[in-house]
């Protein structure tokens, strides 16, 4: 198991990656952290002509906070994300959820913008980018364009890059006032891939939900966004009976296939549970009830 | 520009140099360039963690990098673990506490946790149990790798 020949290239900048990206079109991979490439290229499941590494490409590293957002770069690693008090502090749903990606010697390699492009349906960002409106730039030989996650991720591994196109950074809304969150998983063994994941944010208003957020990952072929589940909350707010009623429409609304680990049956459940207990740890937490234990 | 390119990079403090294809993996190249063959290859693809090895002071999987990339980087694998022939307290815990069997495994568990004391230096049985989750023991002796972690921790703390 050993990777076959390609030509290298390691460009020192984003720039320099888009020109290459640009010479070799669709003969080249870009290598960002490379724990889903390399296991690719080791099977010989992939077997590009050139790969292009970005991972000498520093100006894509970096987390920045704006006006009620935070701007991250493509190679940012997951373990700087675990790491930041800034992306602790205003978008605790992506580190709380970091937690679950991979292992901490996968996550000090992977990074969240080759996580969102490789689009696997069982990873966590995508459906914490879902969940959250995440907007993500891509740039190509056209110039820059702002995605919105809820038109990015198309399908099964599937995203609306072009050729040419790369990733270059996420832009994700940073915590409102009034607001909790959760990331619930159940999986085989911590670190392995999601049998189901649920990212939910909620901001109350006095007793009222002013907006829910609910996405799903290892539910379908894609991050799936739970908007009838929302629904129910925002309407009839977040007591408990009400949680449920959400918590099963959410169930309804996704189409999870079966495969070696879950049935069909058995990950619609899980939808359905993980969804009330993120909704319900979410909410604690919006109320201010201090940190919420973490299940695991 | 798949040809052989030269590669140097400080392995456990010295200073290495050899010739390697792009393709060339980071954990063949340990092994077979180096001849560091402490630094174990389960599954090659990222599942099993026996070819962990820290990557510029943090752990990382040699199985998923190629060796151009670190091309510059300091590395430190099993073999730099003890210092002028005395053991790491998270050898001599391992030792103690049985925390091997037939060792496969043991390079990546030892640098796994090297990795996660540092970030978590007095972690609870249940954090040491999700840390470890990245490194598969086939003989499945978890029980006393996890004894050995904490009275390592333990150790480190109380004598840095």
């Amino acid at each position: 198991m050993k990777p076959p020949p390609f030509d290298y290239y390691a460009p020192a900048s984003a720039a320099e990656a888009l020109e290459l990206l640009g010479r070799y079109g669709a003969d080249a991979r870009l290598l960002a952290g490379g724990q889903s490439l390399v296991p690719l290229l080791n099977f010989r499941l992939s077997a590009p002509a050139v790969i292009i590494d970005l991972n000498r490409a520093t100006d894509l590293a970096y987390i920045k906070e704006e006006t009620g957002r935070v701007r991250l770069g493509a190679m940012t690693r997951q373990r700087a994300i675990e790491f930041s008090p800034l992306v602790k502090s205003r978008l605790p749903l992506l580190a709380e959820a970091t937690r679950w990606v991979g292992h901490l010697p996968t996550r000090t390699r992977g990074t969240v913008g080759g996580s969102l492009a490789h689009s696997d349906p069982a990873a966590e960002y995508p459906a914490v980018a879902t969940a959250l409106d995440a907007e993500l730039v891509v740039r190509g030989p056209a110039g820059e364009r702002v995605v919105p996650a809820a038109e990015f991720f198309l399908g099964l591994m599937t995203t609306a890059l072009q050729p040419g196109e790369m990733l270059v950074e996420v832009r994700l809304p940073a915590l409102a006032s009034n607001s909790g969150w959760a990331f619930e998983e159940f999986s085989r063994r911590h670190g392995d891939f999601a049998i189901v994941g649920i990212a939910a944010m909620v901001t109350t208003e006095r007793d009222r939900c002013r907006s829910a957020r609910l996405a799903a990952c290892g539910a379908g072929p894609v991050a799936v966004r739970l908007r009838g589940a929302e629904e129910i909350l925002e309407q009839g707010g977040l007591g408990d009976l009400n949680i449920n009623a959400a918590a099963a429409r959410a169930a309804e609304l996704v189409d999870p296939s079966a495969d070696l680990h879950a049935s069909v049956e058995y990950r619609r459940h899980l939808v359905h549970v993980l969804t009330r207990r993120a909704l319900k740890r979410a909410l604690e937490r919006a109320r201010g009830g201090g940190a919420a234990p973490l299940r695991s | 520009m798949a040809e052989p390119r030269k590669i140097r990079m400080t392995v456990n403090g010295q200073a290495r140099e050899g010739w390697a294809e792009p393709r060339r993996l980071l954990a063949d190249f340990l092994r077979e360039d180096l001849g560091l063959t402490g630094t174990h290859i389960g599954c090659e693809h990222g599942i099993c963690g026996a070819c962990t090895v820290l990557l510029n002071g943090e752990a990382a999987r040699s199985c998923l990098m190629l060796a151009v990339q670190a091309d510059g980087a300091e590395l430190m694998t099993i073999e730099g673990l003890a210092r002028g022939g005395v053991l790491h307290p998270l050898q001599e815990a391992f030792w103690e506490h049985h925390g091997l069997q037939c060792g496969f495994c043991t390079p990546g568990m030892l640098m796994a946790a090297y990795d996660f004391l540092r970030v978590n230096p007095d972690p609870t049985e249940e954090e040491i149990r999700e840390a470890l989750s990245a490194v598969l023991c086939r003989c499945t002796g978890y029980q006393g790798i996890v004894r050995a972690v904490k009275a390592a921790a333990d150790r480190m703390r109380s004598a840095p």
